[in-house]
């Protein structure tokens, strides 16, 4: 009979006791969810819509006003032809040189012999990476041999355990470029405070990433080592690091991917490399020289990518972590 | 372990070497690495001439700037005169321009002052017997038959007796006393003291042999007494530069223009709950909160807007990009969309957004919108909607196929399929690495914002660049690390809420 009136959808079975109970308790929880969800929605849209009028205000030029100037910018960094970008990576002379810094490419050469030179970029390049590589090695030394300290399955007393990750965190958290800053202060400027400004972060990063994979590990190898009256750096050294290694290296080459761009920017602050010479052609417009500078970063960046991917596929399968950055 | 059971491993070991000593191939490659770390390290050493930089490094002043952070310094120069000292505090100093610590004793008495200059020593007031007029004397002397008969050439030129500090004695914390006179000084740290002489404007000579805790380049040249921590005098032929420290920041709340400044908390509560109003045109309340925003050294308003700048600028950015990644990882998802071209193309999109660095992004959009939030709002807009874009469709590429087929098999379009058969499966991942990323890019908001993006980097790396202000910069420090701290945990929290099925329910 209710068939007549409600014809559109099919006819509601009529529900015992309990299952109404349960019907309606279902409709209030979806009820309540959607309440939820419509709420957290209008808030997120509060947030961004405050957020944006915000950082609108307070920015030194107002996103619609100066939009016609950023294509202005783009413009203005079209290189007279397209083999200035060459010339400017490998420091070929221009036939558009006037003396100035804009086209005076040969200029920055390294000379290695009479003939034998490095491009400036290139060089930059290198010792940005070597700023990373370094870093990443310091980081993976102190992170892997404090790690174990803080690791619960290791170590028993939890006041070290405390203070362990309580050191990781802070030194995870303070930014870096206090760190560089405070350093070039010290050593003037050059290469160094950036390197530790990088691997006293990575110590940090890599030190919480290396106690979570030893507290995941198989404790069997460890047990047999105790049962033969192994010392705690055996039972560490023997039953422990074999089964982590992998991993610990692949989060390092994670880490390493990471590093090579933060020395870039620690390196636009002072800190030496490829960072700063980015940072000066941006600001003098020297399109072509901007331009070879970002296609080598990226080349870089890529290559450094993929090599890292392959690596870690290799040492730790297919679950190789994928998380571009962070940390 | 009995001998026995050692002895019948070692026979095992030496039958079959190959089982416990690993492959040859495995340990040449430990072998190979660890020689390839040491060198690697030899090379940076040799390529970042670290030993250079290092021998170089101006560690005395490492040491003071980490001081800074903790503690402050007050800095009263006392310059010595004639016959008398002037006590200075620079406009700048924590106390003040007219500061008068209680570790600062002075001893006043009545001098001639002179327009022109005196010969020698002997034509002033002998000022170590100089307690003829006590302290409490009138500061405007009249004009006096005393003077007149203590200096010949007083009939020429008109005499002003005035009140002028004789004697002034600096106590460093217990730690030592500095006892200064016109030609004298005494230094006493523990039970030794040191005499210096000064033959004013040319020299400072020692009394008997220096102690350890003083130094002189060569004889006659100035002193410097050091008391440790509490601090230092610098001893010249003309002045006595004291440096003394103190733990703690100086002016945290109100600074040295306030009528606040030097009250203690109860005074101040006193007078915002019930004292006169100071500011006839506002209560006392609003005065001493306007004081505290604008304290000229701490800029508390400016550093929490900076602040605010930075935590809009990640919240933004990483909202943009989650936002504009979500379409954009269905058109790159191989399961979702069949176009290969497409999927190819979203995907090297991606990629190359990740690989063109933030600091890239920076400063091209802080050369477009001029520095402030809008450039690390879109800085780390576009490097995240690449990482998003990549991490989002690989999640779609995982996802589950039973639940898309059920709804499509009801004849459902294929936007109904995408709302009812994948986001609900996806979408608790999606947020929780916008999540994630959330967090991290707080962190990297601040060092972008340090080479123009704005926000709380630029005003860091600002404080950080006159290397006198790391007071500030650890107030500044303490705030970002709050502040990640904070968004740290409740990220995590809500990540744990979102993947763990239990907290889905509400």
């Amino acid at each position: 009979m209710s068939a007549i009136t409600e014809t559109s959808r099919p006819t509601k079975p009529s529900l015992s006791e309990t299952g109404g109970l349960v019907e309606r308790h279902w409709r209030e929880l979806a009820v309540r969810r959607r309440l939820y969800t419509i709420g957290g929605v209008v808030f997120l849209v509060l947030a961004m819509a405050g957020s944006l009028w915000f950082a609108n205000e307070s920015n030194a030029g107002k996103f619609f006003d100066r939009l016609p100037y950023l294509f202005d910018f783009l413009g203005q960094l079209v290189p007279r032809d397209g083999w200035e970008v060459w010339r400017a990576m490998f420091d070929l002379p221009s036939p558009y040189d006037d003396g100035s810094l804009k086209y005076n490419y040969p200029e920055g050469r390294a000379y290695f012999t009479e003939t034998l030179y490095v491009p400036e970029y290139v060089y930059l390049m290198v010792e940005t990476l070597n700023i990373a590589l370094l870093s990443t090695l310091i980081g993976f030394i102190l992170g892997f041999l404090l790690c174990f300290l803080a690791a619960r399955n290791l170590v028993a007393n939890r006041w070290l355990r405390f203070f362990v990750r309580r050191f990781m965190e802070i030194v995870r958290a303070f930014p870096e470029i206090v760190i560089a800053g405070f350093f070039l202060a010290v050593f003037s400027l050059g290469a160094i405070p950036a390197i530790l400004a990088v691997s006293i972060h990575t110590i940090g990063a890599l030190g919480k990433m290396f106690f979570e994979v030893v507290e995941n590990a198989d404790m069997r190898p460890d047990e047999g080592l105790r049962a033969v009256g192994g010392s705690w750096i055996e039972r560490v050294w023997f039953g422990i690091v074999p089964q982590v290694m992998p991993n610990f290296v692949s989060y390092a080459l994670l880490r390493f991917e990471i590093n090579v761009r933060a020395s870039t920017i620690i390196g636009a602050v002072g800190g030496g490399g490829i960072g700063e010479a980015l940072r000066l052609s941006i600001g003098q417009t020297h399109e072509a020289k901007t331009l070879a500078i970002v296609l080598l970063l990226f080349l870089t960046i890529v290559v450094v990518d993929q090599f890292s991917a392959w690596l870690r596929r290799k040492l730790v399968g297919d679950q190789a972590f994928e998380f571009a950055r962070g940390g | 372990m009995t001998s026995a059971v050692t002895a019948e491993m070692h026979e095992v070991a030496a039958r079959y070497p190959a089982v416990l000593q690993g492959s040859v191939r495995k340990r040449r490659i430990s072998w190979l690495v660890a020689a390839g770390v040491v060198g690697y390290l030899m090379f940076a050493w040799w390529f970042f001439s670290i030993g250079t930089v290092f021998a170089n490094a101006k560690w005395d002043i490492a040491g003071a700037y980490l001081a800074d952070w903790v503690s402050y310094e007050v800095r009263p120069n006392i310059d010595l005169r004639e016959d008398h000292l002037e006590v200075k505090f620079t406009r700048f100093d924590p106390l003040g321009p007219n500061g008068d610590p209680d570790w600062l004793a002075r001893e006043t008495a009545m001098v001639a002052k002179k327009a022109a200059q005196a010969s020698g020593a002997g034509g002033g007031v002998s000022s170590s017997s100089g307690s003829f007029l006590g302290p409490v004397g009138g500061a405007s002397a009249p004009a006096a038959s005393d003077g007149a008969a203590l200096t010949p050439s007083a009939e020429a030129t008109p005499i002003e007796l005035s009140q002028e500090v004789v004697r002034a004695t600096v106590d460093f914390s217990g730690a030592g006393t500095v006892d200064i006179r016109p030609d004298q000084i005494s230094v006493t740290r523990g039970d030794e003291t040191l005499v210096l002489d000064i033959i004013r404007d040319v020299a400072v000579n020692a009394q008997g042999p220096l102690p350890s805790w003083a130094t002189q380049r060569s004889p006659g040249d100035k002193v410097v007494v050091y008391f440790g921590v509490p601090g230092r005098a610098e001893i010249e032929n003309d002045e006595v530069k004291i440096r003394h420290r103190f733990l703690g920041w100086a002016n945290f709340v109100f600074d040295i223009n306030s009528p606040f400044w030097g009250k203690s908390a109860g005074e101040v509560f006193d007078l915002i709950l019930s004292g006169e109003r100071i500011d006839p045109s506002r209560s006392n309340l609003s005065l001493a909160w306007n004081n505290i925003l604008y304290n000229a050294e701490w800029q508390h308003l400016d550093v929490w807007t900076k602040l605010l700048e930075t935590i809009v600028m990640a919240f933004a950015g990483t909202v943009l990009a989650s936002l504009v990644a979500f379409p954009l990882a269905f058109i790159a998802a191989r399961n979702i969309m069949p176009n290969r071209l497409l999927n190819q193309v979203a995907k090297r999109f991606f990629d190359f957004q990740r690989s063109v660095d933030m600091l890239i992004w920076a400063l091209f959009f802080t050369r477009a919108f001029g520095p402030g939030p809008l450039a690390g709002i879109s800085a780390i807009f576009f490097t995240d909607t690449g990482t998003f874009g990549k991490l989002y469709s690989e999640a779609l590429e995982n996802i589950d196929d039973k639940q898309r087929e059920g709804v499509r098999s009801v004849g459902a379009s294929p936007a109904t399929v995408q709302r009812y058969g994948v986001v609900p499966q996806v979408l608790p991942v999606f947020l929780s690495q916008s999540l994630y990323f959330w967090e991290s890019n707080t962190r990297s908001a601040t060092i972008i914002g340090a080479v123009g993006a704005g926000g709380i980097g630029l005003k860091l790396w600002e404080a950080i660049r006159t290397n006198s202000d790391w007071e500030n910069v650890a107030y500044m420090v303490i705030l970002i690390l709050i502040v990640v701290f904070v968004f740290d945990n409740v990220s995590t929290a809500l990540r744990h809420r979102l993947i763990s099925p239990s907290g889905t329910t509400s």
